[in-house]
């Protein structure tokens, strides 16, 4: 690999890891600095590699590279607080300069302390998704902004200001012992899925950065899951939901990166080693006396890799979406759970449901009642496209309503 | 509130397997529908058998009152109007048992 492809590549994957482990060692309140030394470092590689031919062993080379460079950092920050201000508090961690410990047990369990302390709840969920990203993922300003629909001022402020609750909650870098692991285990979840639907649903158009989002997901789950208390039966079906989900993501955009709806999909673009391992993961979730809303996702979606001529395929579906929202409402489970009575009961019956949930500035509520009404009732299946063309949000949604109108006649 | 009452009697005692999947169902679709447009609050069914505390702290077995009637379980609903949890009421398949009723009854709030 030439130098200009190799940098970037390790820039993902060793990024993280060194962050990780300098925060572990020497507190999460220095996580900028740590950015900073880790930046510096590659910026070092890409000037020194240039020159000078990539190295035998490229990821020593930046360990050793930022370990150096950890140790200048602290030395002037000892420095500073012996010699400038010895009176003023400070809750950095006592460790003398020691050797930073980049073997592969520390850095899991760095990454995964990571995880936790950006997955916690004081953080604000697009705070926690942009934190992740930055610092377990080794995204770049430029994509997290990208993937946002954001700028990079927006996002800096916001990963700046993500710190600062961090510093001034005083969060730590640790594992949670065993009776908090079960609670702190929700935020994590749902940051990993956070992250996921950013990749899987996003409206940017930027299909490679969609695809990273979403596996760089399913890694940071894989991580957890290797850690003994994580693996718990919820993880494990969060894990077959991304699985089962992320099989379909070839066939669900075209060249131009428009989505092709479910009953267009090229079903031989669907990757079915990634539905046997959400079938590996959902057999993994299947024990406990719990039923996580991600048990029920996660069988909703695996019904969804499943052909229509099987029996009972929306029977299941609209009994899952029955216990899914009495665990947590939320209007898209709504809507699905509708379209799924209509496969069951017809779409009279249906509408009839429908008309009594209450989300008409939605765009996808009058994109459903059109699809009910296709076949039924013309004018108002037209009536309701042209709402949900009005309410969408963006180009994309927009483009495969007009084409449903013009169908409409 | 909502709450489902009926008479007990040999055929809702003890239901066939077939019975129960197609009662179980129709319980969730209700429920799904109503939670499917955000107005669940919570629901649970409660069991056949309990006991009864009185004033004396005297233990008696049995939920029952006089004839067999008990209380099946409950529905709490968000409605703006009672009229509204009246409509929901009428779509509970306790009404398909022997004696079904639904109470419904507004939760006061201090």
């Amino acid at each position: 690999m030439s130098h200009n492809t190799l940098i970037p590549h390790l820039f993902r994957t060793e990024f993280s890891k060194i962050i990780a482990v300098i925060c572990k060692s020497y507190g999460l309140q220095n996580i900028q600095a740590a950015e900073d030394i880790v930046s510096e470092t590659f910026l070092a590689a890409s000037e020194t590699w240039g020159l000078k031919g990539t190295p035998d062993n490229p990821q020593a080379w930046l360990y050793q590279v930022a370990k150096n460079k950890t140790k200048d950092y602290l030395k002037r920050k000892i420095l500073f607080r012996e010699k400038i201000t010895p009176n003023l508090s400070h809750n950095d961690s006592q460790n003398p300069v020691d050797d930073i410990n980049l073997s592969e047990n520390n850095i899991t369990d760095s990454q995964l302390q990571m995880l936790f302390a950006v997955s916690n709840p004081i953080l604000p969920p697009e705070a926690q998704t942009a934190l992740a990203l930055r610092v377990l993922c080794g995204f770049g300003i430029n994509e997290i902004a990208l993937a946002f629909l954001s700028n990079k001022q927006s996002i800096n402020k916001r990963l700046l200001r993500a710190k600062q609750k961090l510093r001034d909650n005083k969060v730590e870098m640790v594992m949670p012992d065993k009776n908090e692991l079960a609670n702190r285990l929700s935020s994590v979840l749902a940051t990993i899925y956070l992250l996921f639907n950013e990749g899987y649903y996003s409206t940017t158009s930027e299909v490679k950065i969609k695809r990273d989002l979403c596996f760089e997901a399913m890694r940071l789950l894989v991580l957890l899951l290797n850690y003994p208390p994580a693996n718990l039966p919820k993880c494990n079906a969060l894990m077959a939901l991304m699985c089962f989900q992320a099989s379909r993501f070839d066939a669900r955009l075209d060249e131009s990166g428009e989505i092709i709806l479910y009953e267009n999909q090229n079903r031989e673009k669907w990757d079915f080693e990634l539905i046997e391992q959400g079938e590996y993961y959902m057999n993994q979730s299947a024990n406990g006396d719990v039923i996580s809303k991600y048990h029920l996702q996660a069988a909703i979606a695996f019904w969804h890799t499943r052909v229509e001529d099987e029996t009972g395929k929306w029977e299941n579906i609209l009994q899952l979406y029955n216990q899914l929202l009495q665990i947590q409402y939320s209007p898209i489970a709504a809507l699905n759970r509708t379209f799924a009575l209509s496969k069951v009961k017809g779409k009279k019956q249906a509408i009839k449901e429908a008309l009594k949930i209450d989300l008409k500035d939605y765009h996808l509520y009058q994109s459903l009642l059109a699809e009910l009404y296709t076949d039924l009732d013309k004018k108002k299946a037209k009536q309701h496209w042209q709402m949900a063309f009005d309410l969408a949000n963006t180009e994309g949604e927009r483009k495969v309503i007009k084409k449903k109108i013009m169908a409409c006649g | 509130m909502m709450i489902f009452r009926y008479v007990a009697d040999e055929r809702n005692m003890n239901p066939s397997e077939e019975e129960t999947q197609k009662i179980m169902q129709q319980w969730q679709s209700w429920i799904g529908g109503i939670a499917g447009q955000g107005k669940l609050e919570s629901t649970e069914a409660l069991g056949y058998t309990g006991k009864s505390v009185d004033g004396k702290h005297v233990v008696t077995d049995g939920p029952y009152a006089e004839v067999k009637e008990i209380v099946g379980g409950y529905l709490t609903v968000k409605c703006e109007t009672e009229a509204e949890a009246l409509e929901h009421a009428k779509g509970c398949p306790i009404l398909h048992e022997t004696g079904g009723k639904v109470e419904v009854r507004e939760i006061m709030v201090f």
